[in-house]
Protein backbone atom coordinates (compact mmCIF):
# COMPACT_ATOMS: atom_id res chain seq x y z
CA UNK A 1 0.00 0.00 0.00
CA UNK A 2 2.86 2.36 0.98
CA UNK A 3 4.48 1.60 -2.09
CA UNK A 4 1.83 2.06 -4.53
CA UNK A 5 1.18 5.29 -2.69
CA UNK A 6 4.59 6.27 -3.19
CA UNK A 7 5.05 5.31 -7.31
CA UNK A 8 1.45 7.02 -8.03
CA UNK A 9 1.78 10.16 -5.97
CA UNK A 10 5.50 10.92 -5.04
CA UNK A 11 7.44 9.91 -8.35
CA UNK A 12 5.94 11.77 -10.96
CA UNK A 13 4.57 15.24 -10.15
CA UNK A 14 1.23 16.57 -11.16
CA UNK A 15 1.36 18.41 -14.27
CA UNK A 16 -2.05 19.92 -16.61
CA UNK A 17 -2.82 18.26 -19.73
CA UNK A 18 -4.13 19.98 -22.91
CA UNK A 19 -4.48 18.04 -26.04
CA UNK A 20 -3.64 20.83 -28.92
CA UNK A 21 -6.24 20.85 -31.90
CA UNK A 22 -3.14 22.16 -34.42
CA UNK A 23 -0.10 24.04 -34.29
CA UNK A 24 -0.87 28.01 -33.43
CA UNK A 25 -2.51 25.98 -30.02
CA UNK A 26 0.76 24.47 -29.16
CA UNK A 27 2.75 27.51 -30.08
CA UNK A 28 0.03 29.60 -27.80
CA UNK A 29 0.34 27.37 -24.75
CA UNK A 30 4.20 27.41 -24.77
CA UNK A 31 3.88 31.16 -25.15
CA UNK A 32 1.64 31.72 -22.18
CA UNK A 33 3.60 28.97 -19.85
CA UNK A 34 7.50 28.67 -19.91
CA UNK A 35 6.80 25.76 -17.70
CA UNK A 36 4.89 23.88 -20.78
CA UNK A 37 6.12 20.71 -22.50
CA UNK A 38 5.16 19.17 -25.72
CA UNK A 39 4.63 15.22 -25.69
CA UNK A 40 4.63 13.20 -28.64
CA UNK A 41 5.32 9.67 -27.81
CA UNK A 42 6.62 10.62 -24.42
CA UNK A 43 8.97 7.82 -23.99
CA UNK A 44 11.82 10.51 -23.23
CA UNK A 45 9.99 13.20 -21.59
CA UNK A 46 7.80 10.60 -19.19
CA UNK A 47 10.73 8.64 -18.32
CA UNK A 48 12.74 12.24 -17.40
CA UNK A 49 9.85 13.26 -15.29
CA UNK A 50 9.66 10.08 -13.53
CA UNK A 51 13.63 10.78 -12.65
CA UNK A 52 12.52 14.33 -11.80
CA UNK A 53 14.86 15.35 -13.89
CA UNK A 54 11.87 17.50 -16.03
CA UNK A 55 9.17 19.05 -14.33
CA UNK A 56 6.69 20.82 -16.81
CA UNK A 57 3.23 21.81 -15.38
CA UNK A 58 1.86 21.12 -18.46
CA UNK A 59 2.13 18.84 -21.11
CA UNK A 60 0.52 20.04 -24.48
CA UNK A 61 -0.01 16.89 -26.37
CA UNK A 62 0.58 16.80 -30.16
CA UNK A 63 -0.29 13.40 -31.25
CA UNK A 64 -3.49 14.32 -33.24
CA UNK A 65 -1.85 17.18 -34.96
CA UNK A 66 -1.36 16.87 -39.26
CA UNK A 67 2.09 16.37 -38.94
CA UNK A 68 2.12 12.46 -39.88
CA UNK A 69 2.58 12.12 -43.54
CA UNK A 70 5.30 11.04 -45.66
CA UNK A 71 5.82 12.30 -49.15
CA UNK A 72 8.03 13.01 -52.19
CA UNK A 73 7.86 16.14 -53.74
CA UNK A 74 10.51 17.38 -56.27
CA UNK A 75 13.60 16.07 -54.72
CA UNK A 76 13.17 16.18 -51.46
CA UNK A 77 11.65 13.10 -49.14
CA UNK A 78 9.09 14.62 -46.54
CA UNK A 79 8.56 13.49 -43.03
CA UNK A 80 6.19 14.70 -40.63
CA UNK A 81 7.08 15.20 -37.36
CA UNK A 82 4.55 12.84 -35.37
CA UNK A 83 5.55 9.74 -37.73
CA UNK A 84 6.63 7.28 -35.39
CA UNK A 85 9.76 5.87 -35.94
CA UNK A 86 8.71 2.74 -36.53
CA UNK A 87 6.03 3.63 -39.57
CA UNK A 88 8.94 5.93 -40.93
CA UNK A 89 11.04 3.17 -40.64
CA UNK A 90 9.58 0.60 -43.16
CA UNK A 91 8.14 3.15 -45.23
CA UNK A 92 8.52 2.46 -48.98
CA UNK A 93 9.89 5.55 -50.04
CA UNK A 94 11.97 5.62 -47.13
CA UNK A 95 13.64 2.67 -47.64
CA UNK A 96 13.47 3.20 -51.42
CA UNK A 97 15.26 6.59 -51.33
CA UNK A 98 16.71 6.90 -48.21
CA UNK A 99 17.91 3.40 -46.41
CA UNK A 100 20.33 4.63 -44.42
CA UNK A 101 17.79 6.67 -42.44
CA UNK A 102 15.30 3.49 -42.05
CA UNK A 103 18.95 1.32 -40.92
CA UNK A 104 19.89 3.78 -38.21
CA UNK A 105 16.25 3.79 -36.38
CA UNK A 106 16.19 0.28 -36.75
CA UNK A 107 19.35 0.09 -34.73
CA UNK A 108 17.42 2.40 -31.89
CA UNK A 109 15.54 1.26 -28.40
CA UNK A 110 13.11 -1.38 -29.24
CA UNK A 111 10.41 -2.36 -31.56
CA UNK A 112 7.87 -1.13 -28.76
CA UNK A 113 9.84 1.95 -27.84
CA UNK A 114 9.95 2.86 -31.66
CA UNK A 115 6.25 2.32 -32.20
CA UNK A 116 5.90 5.39 -29.44
CA UNK A 117 9.08 7.42 -30.80
CA UNK A 118 8.66 10.31 -33.03
CA UNK A 119 10.81 12.22 -35.71
CA UNK A 120 10.39 15.19 -33.72
CA UNK A 121 10.89 13.73 -30.28
CA UNK A 122 13.81 11.83 -31.58
CA UNK A 123 15.06 14.64 -32.96
CA UNK A 124 15.39 16.12 -29.27
CA UNK A 125 15.59 13.28 -26.99
CA UNK A 126 18.34 14.05 -24.26
CA UNK A 127 21.41 12.74 -23.54
CA UNK A 128 21.70 9.57 -21.03
CA UNK A 129 24.62 10.87 -18.92
CA UNK A 130 24.19 8.82 -15.79
CA UNK A 131 24.79 12.40 -13.86
CA UNK A 132 21.80 14.65 -15.81
CA UNK A 133 19.84 11.70 -14.75
CA UNK A 134 20.36 11.34 -10.99
CA UNK A 135 18.91 14.48 -9.62
CA UNK A 136 21.56 13.81 -6.19
CA UNK A 137 24.60 14.48 -8.39
CA UNK A 138 25.82 17.58 -9.91
CA UNK A 139 25.26 18.49 -14.00
CA UNK A 140 25.77 21.33 -15.50
CA UNK A 141 23.15 20.41 -18.13
CA UNK A 142 20.58 19.90 -15.82
CA UNK A 143 21.22 22.31 -13.27
CA UNK A 144 23.44 24.94 -14.78
CA UNK A 145 26.37 26.19 -12.44
CA UNK A 146 26.53 22.70 -10.61
CA UNK A 147 29.39 21.34 -11.94
CA UNK A 148 29.68 18.20 -14.19
CA UNK A 149 30.02 15.06 -12.22
CA UNK A 150 31.18 13.06 -15.90
CA UNK A 151 34.48 14.83 -15.87
CA UNK A 152 36.15 13.14 -13.32
CA UNK A 153 33.58 10.64 -12.51
CA UNK A 154 32.32 7.54 -14.38
CA UNK A 155 32.30 8.51 -18.17
CA UNK A 156 32.35 5.51 -20.43
CA UNK A 157 29.53 6.53 -22.59
CA UNK A 158 30.87 10.23 -22.56
CA UNK A 159 32.35 12.29 -25.76
CA UNK A 160 35.53 12.53 -27.57
CA UNK A 161 34.88 15.16 -29.54
CA UNK A 162 33.49 18.99 -29.08
CA UNK A 163 33.21 18.72 -25.58
CA UNK A 164 33.92 21.92 -22.67
CA UNK A 165 35.13 21.60 -19.34
CA UNK A 166 30.93 22.24 -18.37
CA UNK A 167 29.78 19.07 -20.46
CA UNK A 168 31.39 16.28 -21.87
CA UNK A 169 27.60 14.54 -22.44
CA UNK A 170 26.97 13.03 -25.97
CA UNK A 171 23.77 12.87 -28.20
CA UNK A 172 22.45 9.02 -27.90
CA UNK A 173 19.77 9.24 -30.88
CA UNK A 174 20.40 6.40 -33.70
CA UNK A 175 18.26 8.64 -36.10
CA UNK A 176 20.52 12.48 -35.59
CA UNK A 177 23.77 10.64 -37.26
CA UNK A 178 21.95 9.41 -40.39
CA UNK A 179 20.23 12.80 -40.69
CA UNK A 180 23.45 14.32 -40.21
CA UNK A 181 25.30 12.22 -43.26
CA UNK A 182 22.06 13.07 -45.05
CA UNK A 183 22.05 16.80 -45.21
CA UNK A 184 18.06 16.42 -43.54
CA UNK A 185 17.06 19.83 -42.39
CA UNK A 186 14.16 20.43 -39.99
CA UNK A 187 11.16 22.42 -40.29
CA UNK A 188 9.57 24.31 -37.48
CA UNK A 189 7.12 26.98 -36.94
CA UNK A 190 6.95 29.32 -34.12
CA UNK A 191 5.73 32.81 -33.07
CA UNK A 192 7.21 34.26 -35.50
CA UNK A 193 6.59 31.81 -38.44
CA UNK A 194 8.06 28.83 -39.96
CA UNK A 195 11.44 28.40 -40.79
CA UNK A 196 13.69 25.50 -41.76
CA UNK A 197 17.19 24.40 -39.99
CA UNK A 198 19.99 22.61 -41.05
CA UNK A 199 20.69 19.69 -39.21
CA UNK A 200 24.36 20.22 -38.90
CA UNK A 201 23.06 23.67 -37.25
CA UNK A 202 20.31 22.24 -35.61
CA UNK A 203 22.19 20.41 -32.53
CA UNK A 204 25.07 22.14 -30.32
CA UNK A 205 28.03 21.57 -28.77
CA UNK A 206 27.74 22.30 -25.20
CA UNK A 207 30.31 25.35 -24.95
CA UNK A 208 29.51 27.04 -21.59
CA UNK A 209 25.71 26.31 -22.08
CA UNK A 210 25.21 22.49 -21.62
CA UNK A 211 21.51 22.96 -20.66
CA UNK A 212 21.10 24.07 -24.55
CA UNK A 213 21.18 21.15 -26.75
CA UNK A 214 19.74 22.78 -29.99
CA UNK A 215 18.90 25.66 -31.63
CA UNK A 216 15.25 25.73 -31.47
CA UNK A 217 13.07 28.11 -29.42
CA UNK A 218 10.89 26.48 -26.10
CA UNK A 219 8.19 28.04 -28.15
CA UNK A 220 8.84 26.52 -31.37
CA UNK A 221 6.82 23.28 -32.73
CA UNK A 222 9.04 20.65 -35.42
CA UNK A 223 7.07 20.06 -38.14
CA UNK A 224 8.72 17.74 -40.28
CA UNK A 225 12.01 16.90 -41.18
CA UNK A 226 13.09 17.23 -45.06
CA UNK A 227 15.86 14.95 -46.93
CA UNK A 228 17.12 15.75 -50.59
CA UNK A 229 17.81 13.03 -52.95
CA UNK A 230 20.93 11.75 -53.49
CA UNK A 231 22.74 8.42 -54.92
CA UNK A 232 24.01 6.88 -52.09
CA UNK A 233 20.58 3.84 -52.07
CA UNK A 234 23.30 1.37 -53.22
CA UNK A 235 25.99 2.22 -50.74
CA UNK A 236 25.13 2.97 -47.17
CA UNK A 237 25.90 1.13 -43.92
CA UNK A 238 24.54 2.13 -40.50
CA UNK A 239 27.39 0.48 -37.86
CA UNK A 240 26.26 0.52 -34.04
CA UNK A 241 29.01 -0.68 -31.59
CA UNK A 242 26.86 -1.49 -28.29
CA UNK A 243 27.03 -3.14 -24.86
CA UNK A 244 24.33 -6.04 -25.79
CA UNK A 245 23.48 -7.35 -29.59
CA UNK A 246 20.02 -4.81 -29.37
CA UNK A 247 18.25 -2.57 -26.99
CA UNK A 248 21.35 -0.71 -26.02
CA UNK A 249 22.12 2.74 -26.69
CA UNK A 250 25.47 3.26 -28.93
CA UNK A 251 29.15 3.54 -27.85
CA UNK A 252 30.30 4.30 -30.72
CA UNK A 253 27.98 4.35 -34.45
CA UNK A 254 29.49 5.31 -37.97
CA UNK A 255 27.01 6.27 -40.75
CA UNK A 256 28.09 5.97 -44.08
CA UNK A 257 26.50 6.99 -47.33
CA UNK A 258 28.76 6.16 -50.98
CA UNK A 259 28.65 6.90 -54.63
CA UNK A 260 31.09 4.70 -56.11
CA UNK A 261 32.25 4.68 -59.75
CA UNK A 262 33.66 2.62 -62.06
CA UNK A 263 36.86 3.87 -63.50
CA UNK A 264 39.67 3.00 -65.57
CA UNK A 265 41.63 2.49 -62.27
CA UNK A 266 38.93 0.49 -60.48
CA UNK A 267 36.46 1.00 -58.28
CA UNK A 268 36.42 4.63 -57.01
CA UNK A 269 34.58 6.65 -54.82
CA UNK A 270 32.74 9.68 -56.03
CA UNK A 271 31.11 11.40 -53.35
CA UNK A 272 31.45 10.35 -49.49
CA UNK A 273 28.75 11.38 -46.23
CA UNK A 274 30.18 10.39 -43.18
CA UNK A 275 29.05 11.30 -39.39
CA UNK A 276 29.70 9.55 -36.53
CA UNK A 277 27.31 9.05 -32.85
CA UNK A 278 28.79 8.42 -29.44
CA UNK A 279 31.02 10.97 -29.90
CA UNK A 280 29.89 14.57 -29.26
CA UNK A 281 26.83 16.69 -28.01
CA UNK A 282 25.89 16.89 -31.23
CA UNK A 283 25.91 14.14 -34.81
CA UNK A 284 29.68 14.28 -35.40
CA UNK A 285 30.01 15.09 -39.35
CA UNK A 286 33.59 13.61 -40.55
CA UNK A 287 34.18 16.14 -43.31
CA UNK A 288 38.16 16.05 -43.48
CA UNK A 289 37.91 12.03 -43.67
CA UNK A 290 34.70 12.67 -46.75
CA UNK A 291 37.11 15.35 -48.46
CA UNK A 292 40.67 12.61 -48.25
CA UNK A 293 38.20 9.99 -49.48
CA UNK A 294 36.45 11.69 -52.22
CA UNK A 295 37.55 10.63 -55.67
CA UNK A 296 40.22 7.96 -54.31
CA UNK A 297 40.20 3.91 -54.43
CA UNK A 298 37.80 2.46 -52.27
CA UNK A 299 40.49 0.29 -50.53
CA UNK A 300 41.85 -0.50 -46.92
CA UNK A 301 44.45 1.90 -46.80
CA UNK A 302 42.52 5.11 -48.18
CA UNK A 303 39.76 3.91 -45.20
CA UNK A 304 42.52 4.09 -42.49
CA UNK A 305 43.75 6.89 -43.67
CA UNK A 306 40.76 8.97 -43.66
CA UNK A 307 39.79 7.01 -40.26
CA UNK A 308 43.26 8.62 -38.45
CA UNK A 309 42.34 12.01 -39.78
CA UNK A 310 38.85 11.73 -38.71
CA UNK A 311 40.06 11.31 -35.01
CA UNK A 312 42.11 14.35 -35.16
CA UNK A 313 41.47 16.36 -32.21
CA UNK A 314 39.94 13.66 -29.86
CA UNK A 315 40.20 13.78 -26.29
CA UNK A 316 39.25 10.81 -23.98
CA UNK A 317 38.18 11.55 -19.92
CA UNK A 318 39.67 7.41 -18.43
CA UNK A 319 36.64 5.61 -18.78
CA UNK A 320 36.11 6.44 -22.22
CA UNK A 321 39.75 5.79 -23.43
CA UNK A 322 38.93 3.00 -25.00
CA UNK A 323 36.87 4.95 -28.03
CA UNK A 324 40.36 6.26 -29.59
CA UNK A 325 40.71 2.79 -30.73
CA UNK A 326 36.66 1.84 -31.31
CA UNK A 327 36.11 4.87 -33.30
CA UNK A 328 38.79 4.29 -36.00
CA UNK A 329 38.24 0.70 -36.33
CA UNK A 330 34.73 1.43 -36.88
CA UNK A 331 35.05 3.66 -39.25
CA UNK A 332 36.86 1.93 -41.48
CA UNK A 333 34.69 -1.63 -40.75
CA UNK A 334 31.90 0.94 -41.93
CA UNK A 335 33.59 2.14 -44.98
CA UNK A 336 34.51 -1.46 -45.76
CA UNK A 337 31.09 -3.14 -45.39
CA UNK A 338 29.46 0.08 -47.48
CA UNK A 339 31.75 -0.07 -50.22
CA UNK A 340 31.36 -4.25 -50.42
CA UNK A 341 35.36 -4.46 -50.52
CA UNK A 342 37.06 -7.53 -49.24
CA UNK A 343 40.06 -8.12 -46.97
CA UNK B 1 -0.43 17.84 11.15
CA UNK B 2 -2.93 16.10 12.41
CA UNK B 3 -5.79 16.42 9.98
CA UNK B 4 -3.69 15.87 7.41
CA UNK B 5 -2.58 12.75 8.60
CA UNK B 6 -6.57 11.43 8.84
CA UNK B 7 -6.71 12.38 5.23
CA UNK B 8 -3.81 10.59 4.40
CA UNK B 9 -4.87 7.68 6.18
CA UNK B 10 -8.55 7.49 4.67
CA UNK B 11 -7.15 7.44 1.14
CA UNK B 12 -4.81 4.44 2.12
CA UNK B 13 -8.03 2.97 3.18
CA UNK B 14 -9.38 3.61 -0.30
CA UNK B 15 -11.78 6.23 0.75
CA UNK B 16 -13.77 7.58 -2.87
CA UNK B 17 -12.81 10.45 -4.08
CA UNK B 18 -16.49 12.33 -3.39
CA UNK B 19 -16.13 11.85 0.15
CA UNK B 20 -12.32 13.49 -0.26
CA UNK B 21 -14.17 16.20 -2.37
CA UNK B 22 -16.38 16.97 -0.29
CA UNK B 23 -13.81 17.68 2.55
CA UNK B 24 -11.84 19.60 0.30
CA UNK B 25 -14.47 21.87 -1.03
CA UNK B 26 -15.35 22.34 2.70
CA UNK B 27 -11.68 23.59 2.68
CA UNK B 28 -12.03 26.07 -0.11
CA UNK B 29 -15.06 27.94 1.50
CA UNK B 30 -12.65 28.53 4.55
CA UNK B 31 -9.84 28.73 2.37
CA UNK B 32 -11.22 32.53 1.43
CA UNK B 33 -9.97 33.82 4.67
CA UNK B 34 -5.73 34.23 5.00
CA UNK B 35 -5.45 32.26 8.42
CA UNK B 36 -7.10 29.37 6.90
CA UNK B 37 -5.58 29.65 3.36
CA UNK B 38 -2.09 29.46 5.10
CA UNK B 39 -2.93 26.42 7.17
CA UNK B 40 -4.69 24.78 4.82
CA UNK B 41 -1.40 24.94 2.46
CA UNK B 42 0.80 24.32 5.35
CA UNK B 43 -1.39 21.25 5.59
CA UNK B 44 -0.86 20.60 1.86
CA UNK B 45 -4.57 20.25 1.17
CA UNK B 46 -4.59 22.93 -1.41
CA UNK B 47 -2.48 20.31 -3.49
CA UNK B 48 -4.94 17.49 -2.66
CA UNK B 49 -7.93 19.87 -3.81
CA UNK B 50 -5.70 20.89 -7.35
CA UNK B 51 -5.32 17.30 -7.81
CA UNK B 52 -9.20 16.06 -7.47
CA UNK B 53 -10.07 19.20 -10.24
CA UNK B 54 -7.63 18.09 -12.16
CA UNK B 55 -9.25 14.45 -13.48
CA UNK B 56 -9.21 14.47 -16.82
CA UNK B 57 -11.96 12.21 -18.97
CA UNK B 58 -10.79 9.61 -20.80
CA UNK B 59 -12.46 7.23 -22.58
CA UNK B 60 -11.07 4.10 -23.62
CA UNK B 61 -12.12 0.38 -24.70
CA UNK B 62 -10.05 -2.64 -22.38
CA UNK B 63 -10.06 -6.04 -23.96
CA UNK B 64 -13.10 -5.49 -25.59
CA UNK B 65 -15.01 -3.41 -22.45
CA UNK B 66 -15.65 0.32 -22.92
CA UNK B 67 -14.60 2.38 -19.75
CA UNK B 68 -16.03 5.79 -19.01
CA UNK B 69 -13.11 7.42 -16.60
CA UNK B 70 -11.65 10.60 -14.74
CA UNK B 71 -7.75 10.14 -14.01
CA UNK B 72 -4.68 12.41 -13.36
CA UNK B 73 -3.06 13.09 -16.16
CA UNK B 74 0.35 11.92 -14.44
CA UNK B 75 -1.33 8.45 -14.37
CA UNK B 76 0.32 6.30 -16.95
CA UNK B 77 -1.63 3.66 -18.69
CA UNK B 78 0.29 0.70 -17.24
CA UNK B 79 -0.81 2.45 -13.95
CA UNK B 80 -4.41 2.80 -14.81
CA UNK B 81 -4.44 -1.02 -16.01
CA UNK B 82 -2.86 -2.16 -12.95
CA UNK B 83 -3.89 -0.02 -10.03
CA UNK B 84 -7.42 1.23 -11.00
CA UNK B 85 -8.62 -1.01 -13.20
CA UNK B 86 -6.76 -4.00 -11.29
CA UNK B 87 -5.78 -5.88 -14.20
CA UNK B 88 -2.70 -6.95 -13.13
CA UNK B 89 -1.67 -9.52 -15.95
CA UNK B 90 0.66 -6.63 -17.24
CA UNK B 91 3.32 -6.23 -15.30
CA UNK B 92 5.71 -3.23 -13.81
CA UNK B 93 9.73 -4.70 -14.30
CA UNK B 94 11.03 -1.22 -14.45
CA UNK B 95 8.77 1.60 -15.12
CA UNK B 96 11.39 3.04 -17.82
CA UNK B 97 10.78 0.99 -20.86
CA UNK B 98 13.46 -0.89 -20.27
CA UNK B 99 12.09 -4.30 -19.73
CA UNK B 100 9.34 -4.91 -22.05
CA UNK B 101 7.48 -6.39 -19.11
CA UNK B 102 4.33 -3.99 -19.38
CA UNK B 103 4.05 -4.83 -22.98
CA UNK B 104 0.00 -3.95 -24.34
CA UNK B 105 -1.33 -3.36 -27.42
CA UNK B 106 -2.77 0.35 -28.60
CA UNK B 107 -4.95 0.14 -31.68
CA UNK B 108 -2.94 -3.09 -32.42
CA UNK B 109 0.37 -1.92 -32.05
CA UNK B 110 2.57 -3.30 -29.41
CA UNK B 111 3.65 -0.49 -26.84
CA UNK B 112 5.42 -0.16 -23.32
CA UNK B 113 2.61 1.28 -21.54
CA UNK B 114 4.83 2.53 -18.72
CA UNK B 115 5.63 5.39 -20.44
CA UNK B 116 2.65 6.71 -21.96
CA UNK B 117 0.03 8.46 -19.95
CA UNK B 118 -3.72 6.98 -20.28
CA UNK B 119 -5.22 10.37 -20.81
CA UNK B 120 -3.06 10.29 -24.02
CA UNK B 121 -5.85 7.52 -25.58
CA UNK B 122 -8.57 8.92 -25.22
CA UNK B 123 -10.51 6.71 -28.01
CA UNK B 124 -7.97 4.14 -28.27
CA UNK B 125 -8.76 0.30 -28.25
CA UNK B 126 -6.52 -1.72 -25.54
CA UNK B 127 -5.80 -4.97 -25.61
CA UNK B 128 -4.21 -6.87 -22.72
CA UNK B 129 -3.25 -10.30 -22.01
CA UNK B 130 -6.32 -10.60 -19.73
CA UNK B 131 -7.95 -10.08 -23.48
CA UNK B 132 -6.08 -12.34 -25.56
CA UNK B 133 -7.93 -15.44 -25.10
CA UNK B 134 -11.15 -15.67 -26.45
CA UNK B 135 -13.09 -17.75 -23.13
CA UNK B 136 -11.20 -20.72 -21.95
CA UNK B 137 -9.33 -20.71 -25.60
CA UNK B 138 -6.05 -19.80 -25.12
CA UNK B 139 -4.52 -17.86 -27.74
CA UNK B 140 -2.01 -19.82 -30.12
CA UNK B 141 0.88 -17.97 -28.48
CA UNK B 142 -0.17 -18.58 -24.79
CA UNK B 143 -0.18 -22.39 -26.08
CA UNK B 144 2.80 -22.62 -27.41
CA UNK B 145 4.93 -20.58 -24.56
CA UNK B 146 2.93 -23.52 -22.40
CA UNK B 147 4.01 -26.37 -25.13
CA UNK B 148 8.26 -24.71 -25.14
CA UNK B 149 8.77 -23.88 -21.73
CA UNK B 150 8.73 -20.39 -22.66
CA UNK B 151 9.15 -18.98 -18.87
CA UNK B 152 10.18 -19.79 -15.50
CA UNK B 153 9.19 -17.36 -13.07
CA UNK B 154 6.71 -15.73 -15.96
CA UNK B 155 7.28 -11.91 -14.38
CA UNK B 156 8.19 -11.13 -18.22
CA UNK B 157 5.94 -13.45 -19.69
CA UNK B 158 2.67 -11.14 -20.27
CA UNK B 159 4.80 -8.87 -22.23
CA UNK B 160 6.61 -11.60 -23.99
CA UNK B 161 3.48 -12.66 -25.46
CA UNK B 162 1.80 -9.57 -26.18
CA UNK B 163 5.52 -8.52 -27.82
CA UNK B 164 5.36 -11.95 -29.84
CA UNK B 165 1.79 -11.81 -31.39
CA UNK B 166 2.79 -7.93 -32.49
CA UNK B 167 5.98 -9.02 -33.90
CA UNK B 168 4.34 -12.09 -36.19
CA UNK B 169 1.04 -9.60 -37.06
CA UNK B 170 4.43 -6.98 -38.28
CA UNK B 171 6.05 -10.11 -40.63
CA UNK B 172 8.66 -9.64 -38.41
CA UNK B 173 8.85 -13.20 -37.67
CA UNK B 174 10.73 -14.58 -40.92
CA UNK B 175 14.35 -15.72 -39.16
CA UNK B 176 15.55 -16.98 -35.80
CA UNK B 177 17.81 -13.82 -36.50
CA UNK B 178 14.80 -11.58 -36.99
CA UNK B 179 12.91 -13.03 -33.80
CA UNK B 180 15.77 -12.51 -31.72
CA UNK B 181 16.04 -8.63 -32.92
CA UNK B 182 12.27 -7.85 -32.88
CA UNK B 183 11.71 -9.44 -29.92
CA UNK B 184 14.92 -7.54 -27.79
CA UNK B 185 12.65 -5.23 -26.20
CA UNK B 186 11.43 -8.08 -24.11
CA UNK B 187 13.86 -9.06 -21.21
CA UNK B 188 14.15 -11.94 -19.40
CA UNK B 189 16.10 -12.65 -16.32
CA UNK B 190 15.31 -16.12 -16.31
CA UNK B 191 16.46 -16.64 -19.75
CA UNK B 192 14.16 -18.81 -20.79
CA UNK B 193 14.67 -17.07 -24.88
CA UNK B 194 15.59 -20.73 -27.18
CA UNK B 195 12.20 -21.67 -25.62
CA UNK B 196 10.47 -18.27 -26.71
CA UNK B 197 11.46 -17.69 -30.09
CA UNK B 198 10.74 -21.94 -30.36
CA UNK B 199 7.34 -21.02 -29.27
CA UNK B 200 7.04 -18.08 -31.80
CA UNK B 201 8.52 -19.81 -34.68
CA UNK B 202 6.22 -22.77 -34.23
CA UNK B 203 2.90 -20.11 -34.16
CA UNK B 204 4.48 -18.39 -37.32
CA UNK B 205 4.63 -22.23 -38.92
CA UNK B 206 1.82 -23.00 -37.64
CA UNK B 207 0.08 -20.61 -39.83
CA UNK B 208 -2.54 -19.63 -36.89
CA UNK B 209 -4.15 -16.41 -36.58
CA UNK B 210 -1.05 -14.59 -34.27
C1 LIG C 1 15.01 2.01 -22.74
C2 LIG C 1 15.23 2.96 -23.88
C3 LIG C 1 16.18 2.66 -24.83
C4 LIG C 1 16.40 3.53 -25.90
N1 LIG C 1 17.36 3.23 -26.82
C5 LIG C 1 17.60 4.08 -27.83
C6 LIG C 1 18.63 3.83 -28.80
O1 LIG C 1 19.31 2.80 -28.75
N2 LIG C 1 18.81 4.73 -29.79
C7 LIG C 1 18.06 5.86 -29.88
O2 LIG C 1 18.28 6.64 -30.81
N3 LIG C 1 17.11 6.15 -28.99
C8 LIG C 1 16.86 5.28 -27.97
N4 LIG C 1 15.90 5.58 -27.05
C9 LIG C 1 15.28 6.91 -27.08
C10 LIG C 1 14.06 7.01 -27.94
O3 LIG C 1 14.46 6.93 -29.29
C11 LIG C 1 13.44 8.38 -27.63
O4 LIG C 1 12.90 8.30 -26.33
C12 LIG C 1 12.38 8.78 -28.61
O5 LIG C 1 12.91 8.91 -29.90
C13 LIG C 1 11.74 10.10 -28.20
O6 LIG C 1 10.63 10.37 -29.02
P1 LIG C 1 9.19 10.70 -28.38
O7 LIG C 1 8.27 11.02 -29.50
O8 LIG C 1 8.77 9.61 -27.47
O9 LIG C 1 9.57 12.00 -27.56
P2 LIG C 1 8.88 12.70 -26.30
O10 LIG C 1 9.35 12.01 -25.07
O11 LIG C 1 7.44 12.85 -26.50
O12 LIG C 1 9.55 14.14 -26.42
C14 LIG C 1 10.94 14.36 -26.26
C15 LIG C 1 11.18 15.86 -26.26
O13 LIG C 1 10.88 16.41 -27.52
C16 LIG C 1 9.92 17.43 -27.44
N5 LIG C 1 9.10 17.30 -28.66
C17 LIG C 1 8.53 16.17 -29.14
N6 LIG C 1 7.97 16.41 -30.34
C18 LIG C 1 8.19 17.71 -30.63
C19 LIG C 1 7.84 18.55 -31.73
N7 LIG C 1 7.18 18.09 -32.79
N8 LIG C 1 8.23 19.86 -31.69
C20 LIG C 1 8.92 20.33 -30.63
N9 LIG C 1 9.26 19.59 -29.56
C21 LIG C 1 8.90 18.29 -29.56
C22 LIG C 1 9.18 17.19 -26.15
O14 LIG C 1 8.71 18.40 -25.62
C23 LIG C 1 10.29 16.60 -25.28
O15 LIG C 1 11.04 17.62 -24.69
C24 LIG C 1 15.64 4.71 -26.01
C25 LIG C 1 14.67 4.99 -25.05
C26 LIG C 1 14.45 4.14 -23.99
C27 LIG C 1 13.41 4.48 -22.97
S1 LIG D 1 7.87 -1.77 -17.02
FE1 LIG D 1 7.62 -0.83 -18.93
S2 LIG D 1 9.40 -1.41 -19.97
FE2 LIG D 1 9.80 -2.17 -17.96
S1 LIG E 1 10.45 -16.06 -17.09
FE1 LIG E 1 11.41 -15.10 -15.39
S2 LIG E 1 11.91 -13.17 -16.27
FE2 LIG E 1 11.30 -14.27 -17.98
Amino acid sequence: MQYRKLKLEVAVHNFQYTRAKNAAGAIAELSKNPAAKLVAGGTNLIDLMKYGVMAPDRLVDINRLSYNAIQKESGVLSIGATVTNSVAAANEMVLQYQPLLSQAMLAGASPQLRNKATMGGNLLQRTRCPYFYDISEPCNKREPGTGCGALKGYNRMHAIFGASDACIAVNPSDMNVALVALDASVQVTGPKGKRNIPIAEFHRLPGKHPELDNTLDRREVITGLLIPDNAFSKHTTYLKVRDRASYAFALISVAVALEMEETTEGTTIKEVHLAMGGVAHKPWRLTAAEQLLKGKKATVENFKMAAELAMQGAKSYGHNDFKLKLAPNSIVQALKTASGIKA
Amino acid sequence: MVENKSLEEEDNQGSSRRDFLKKTSVMTAIALTPAAAIKASDLKLDEKLADALEQVPLSIDINGQHHDLKVEPRLTLLDLLREKLRLTGTKKGCDQGQCGACTVHIDGVRTNSCLTLAVMHDGARITTIEGLATGNQLHPMQEAFIKHDGFQCGYCTPGQIMSAVACINEGHAGSEKEIREFMSGNICRCGAYANIVNAIQEVKAGGSRA
